[in-house]
């Protein structure tokens, strides 16, 4: 009767294979998610649906001007973020759009490079393609630089050419530069004039847009997450029914 | 193997019973996905949205035609006349009381088929095969009717409606022409899709 | 043969007025119920059937997909082509369209895994040695339109990385010798991947190479009912047989090994469902970051390199230098890493089929062999690349590291067939061979 050390035999080197495999991708994950040099963790939650509505509202005020969500819909939005339609008519809407339009901005491909050098991005895969930290880090990381054209430079994303749209809020920032020598590596950022939100409002509104984002790049993830657990509740159930079923039919084989 | 051994028929029965039934219903489920993946979209639904038509440049007796949901729907603003005939034509009819509830709204199931008398809302769209009725509003002999009341004739296979678009006896067509959902937002305007007393859609 | 062919008489007169003319019912039941598997399958003997149900799951959905995809790289709007924005209308704007998308995307990867295991497993056990080449041999060229058809429709979503994956593959042609730079245009249709070779790929995608895999499948099946399953006891069951003529460790693959299926299924979707419903990029691994960046040809991602299920082969492409003023070796070399699996029937010429009565050689080289495949894994995702500074800080030479790296497990690769040829001629010491499977009592 050797059958159950053959058994664990198999079962044990399949073990082994799926182990060796998911601590390698353990320690992949993290490494493949950390480009893009150091990153504030933006900590968003998709859960948080007054955020998500502080987001909007703050994407719509001050990024919708020449960004657009050319995938998204006012009206998917007012469902999923539980915004009353006429609210997100009233309040979200700038361009005279209907509530069942995509979110385009009003800002035409061609008067963004000729304003800005490059046409604004659209935002809407933002989340998926750079991720939430990035967005986050990105939009806290603008300083003055009278040598660029708009006169704004960015620590995350180098000479980008947008300017800080945020600053109203954020206050302006000045870098500190290593010796202090004027092309030296930067070293932080200095808050030089404060802006109307405090650094912690402020990051609370750069989380906020950031979620908002994070939720654009997919809104079915609300959906998904939510409904996963009933799947798996059944799947669960079935494969105890088949465990019992194989093994009243396996008590043939001997 | 398969030998001796005691089987328990009932319970191998019952457990693949079960597991056929719970696998089935899981099968079923998963189904609905795809079975709804073919509903109108987002894009469809939005371009099939409600439409405002401004109705304030039509006059008397004239048609205007608006698009919704890739539908023609006319309007018509109906002279007294065309009213008053309507009656008229009625023992021609098919259903002339417009019985066939899935032809118009509740509100619009009387003699004008519609919520204002002068204002007729319909969509154009023939009940036999679904050409585009042609508008013939004159209360004159036509070549395909003597007794012409005014209303709406098909070019595909001569069905004929009266003022109210509803269907005469004896054509191909076996109902009278819809009416869509609208309602009046204001005096010069009514929006086609949604009912009276439904905010919007 | 493995199966019994029992010609099925049905009461219901219609059944039986069909199977007078086409037995397909005496088919199914002799390929079912009629076909007898050894009783002693493990856990490795799960992942044949499991590759099946995730061949009908991605027809199934890629059938859908296709109903809502468009396979045009034209702009739709600055930047965007219509096959981009096609796919992002599935995942908003159809209704469950995002659920069928991952559960396609998933599947993709998925299959992998099982197909992965399930040729281990042939190595393990020695499935692919005589009688069973021609099984072997057919499931290579399952593997091999396996991997055009994924590649294909890695390209559809035309995002970036699908733009320069494509560009890069396809370049791989243009080594041929001569004739390299007119087959990568041929192949293309243009002089970069462009709307005519997302076309043609979508063609091949959704209904050429289906056809082939669909035909090989039955073929792989055909072949292996006729010589029989093997086991983890290497053990030839048709040896030994009953009165009744069926073998003696054969058990009716109908029920025992439906039922068995039925289960590994169970277990199967829940894994599947945990990444479909909460990790359907799988952290970049199954839907990469930069694929949701519309496809540019003037901006090359900063880390191009194919998905993971490429990457074991891309990373022996990478390693071999150019010489003699030509890349075509990298090439050369890994396609021979495919090939030359198909021709494993006859470089194993060891007579013990299981590991578990080879020598020990044959259990360390395998077990090298698969540490190699996951090890140039890491090298063609690019995660030594970014692990070695980390480790050994940035003074050191990377690429110089790297590739001392995937030089050393290409050449185990390789060297796993090398040492098995001699190894298998003579030099292995064998353990006996049991004359029944290990599970009878």
């Amino acid at each position: 009767m050797t059958k159950p050390t053959t058994l664990t035999m198999g079962k044990a080197m399949l073990i082994k294979f799926a182990a060796a495999l998911t601590l390698g991708l353990a320690l992949l994950a993290p490494l493949h998610a950390s480009e893009g040099g150091s990153l504030q963790a933006a900590n968003v939650s998709l859960n948080d649906t007054a955020a998500l509505q502080r987001g909007a509202k703050l994407y719509f005020n001050y990024c919708s001007g020449c960004h657009s969500l050319r995938y998204v819909r006012y009206s998917r939005i007012a469902e999923d973020l539980q915004i009353d339609p006429k609210d997100v008519e009233a309040n979200l809407i700038f361009t005279g759009a209907k509530i069942g339009d995509l979110a385009l901005s009003s800002m035409s491909a061609e008067d963004g490079t000729k304003w800005f050098g490059k046409a604004p991005p659209d935002l809407s895969l933002e989340g998926r393609s750079k991720g939430a930290d990035w967005i986050y880090s990105y939009l806290k990381s603008f300083y003055l630089d009278p040598t660029r054209p708009l006169g704004w430079n960015n620590t995350v994303f180098e000479n980008a050419s947008m300017p800080n749209v945020l600053w109203e809020l954020q206050g302006l920032q000045s870098p500190v530069r290593k010796g202090g020598k004027a092309d030296g590596p930067i070293e932080h950022l200095d808050l030089t004039t404060p802006g109307r939100q405090s650094a912690a409002e402020f990051d609370r509104s750069v989380r906020d847009i950031t979620a908002f984002l994070q939720y654009v790049g997919e809104p079915a993830a609300l959906k998904r997450e939510s409904m996963g657990v009933w799947v798996l509740l059944y799947l669960a159930v079935f494969t105890l029914l088949a465990y019992l079923l194989k093994r009243e039919f396996w008590k043939d084989v001997h | 193997m398969a030998n001796d051994a005691v089987v328990d028929k009932g319970r191998r029965r019952f457990l693949t019973a079960t597991t056929a039934v719970v696998g089935g219903a899981g099968a079923a489920v998963a189904a609905i996905p795809f079975i709804k993946s073919w509903e109108p979209s987002a894009r469809a639904k939005s371009a099939g949205a409600p439409v405002l038509a401004d109705i304030s440049k039509i006059e008397a007796g004239q048609k205007v035609t608006f698009a919704w949901r890739g539908l023609p729907v006319f309007v018509v603003n109906r002279t007294k006349a065309q009213l008053d005939a309507l009656p008229g034509v009625d023992s021609r009819l098919r259903d002339p009381k417009s019985d066939n509830t899935a032809q118009q709204p509740e509100y619009a199931k009387n003699e004008f088929r519609s919520i204002k008398p002068e204002w007729l809302v319909l969509i154009g769209i023939c009940t036999h095969l679904g050409c585009v009725p042609d508008f013939f509003p004159e209360l004159k002999p036509e070549p395909f009717d003597p007794n012409w009341q005014g209303g709406f004739y098909c070019p595909c296979h001569k069905s004929r409606f009266d003022m109210s678009g509803r269907v005469f006896d004896g054509v191909p067509a076996p109902a009278n022409l819809a009416v869509p959902k609208y309602h009046f937002v204001d005096e010069s305007h009514i929006l086609i899709g949604v009912d009276p007393g439904k905010g919007a859609a | 043969m493995g199966t019994t062919m029992v010609r099925l008489h049905p009461k219901n007169r219609v059944l039986a007025w069909v199977e007078d003319r086409l037995p397909i019912l005496s088919f199914m039941s002799s390929h079912t119920s009629g076909y007898y598997a050894p009783k002693n399958f493990n856990l490795w003997y799960y992942f044949g059937s499991l590759a099946l149900l995730v061949l009908v799951n991605q027809i199934l959905t890629g059938i859908f997909l296709t109903m809502f995809y468009k396979p045009s790289a034209l702009e739709v709007a600055p930047g965007i082509s219509a096959a981009f924005a096609s796919v992002e209308y599935i995942m908003r704007d159809v209704e469950w369209g995002w659920l069928i998308r991952y559960m396609h995307s998933t599947g993709a990867s998925l299959f992998f895994v099982v197909v992965y295991l399930h040729m281990f497993r042939g190595l393990m056990y020695g499935s692919f040695k005589k009688p069973r080449e021609l099984v072997w041999i057919l499931g290579m060229l399952i593997f091999l339109a396996l991997m055009a058809e994924a590649f294909m429709g890695y390209v559809l979503p035309w995002g970036n990385m699908s733009f320069w994956g494509a560009k890069v593959i396809i370049s791989l042609f243009g080594t041929v010798p001569w004739i390299g730079e007119s087959l990568v245009e041929w192949i293309m249709g243009d002089y970069l991947p462009a709307d005519a070779t997302l076309n043609r790929f979508f063609a091949l995608h959704v209904i050429a190479l289906p056809l082939v895999l669909l035909l090989l499948v039955v073929l792989h099946l055909g072949a292996l009912h006729e010589v029989g399953s093997n086991n983890p006891d290497g053990v030839e069951i048709k040896q030994k047989k009953k009165e009744d003529g069926t073998p003696l460790d054969g058990i009716a693959f109908h029920p025992y090994y439906t039922v068995k299926d039925i289960f590994g299924t169970g277990v199967f979707l829940f894994i599947a469902a945990f990444i479909i419903f909460y990790a359907p990029t799988f952290g970049g691994w199954f839907l990469e970051h930069d694929n949701f960046i519309p496809a540019n040809n003037l901006a090359t991602p900063t880390h191009i390199k194919p998905v993971w299920y490429f990457t074991p082969f891309y990373a022996i492409l990478r390693m071999i230098p150019s010489f003699l003023g030509s890349a075509i070796w990298g090439v050369i070399a890994m396609f021979a890493s495919i090939a030359v699996l198909f021709v494993m029937p006859w470089i194993d010429a060891g007579p013990v089929k299981s590991i578990r009565y080879r020598g020990v050689g044959y259990k360390v080289a395998l077990a090298l062999f698969a540490v190699s495949f996951v090890m140039l894994g890491a090298v063609g995702a690019g995660v030594t690349a970014e692990v070695i500074p980390q480790w050994f800080g940035a003074h050191v030479d990377a690429t110089f590291v790297e590739n001392l790296f995937g030089r050393f497990w290409t050449a185990v690769y390789f060297g796993f067939f090398v040492f098995l040829w001699f190894y298998s001629r003579g030099m292995e010491r064998t353990k006996p061979v049991p004359e029944r499977v290990t599970t009878h009592d």
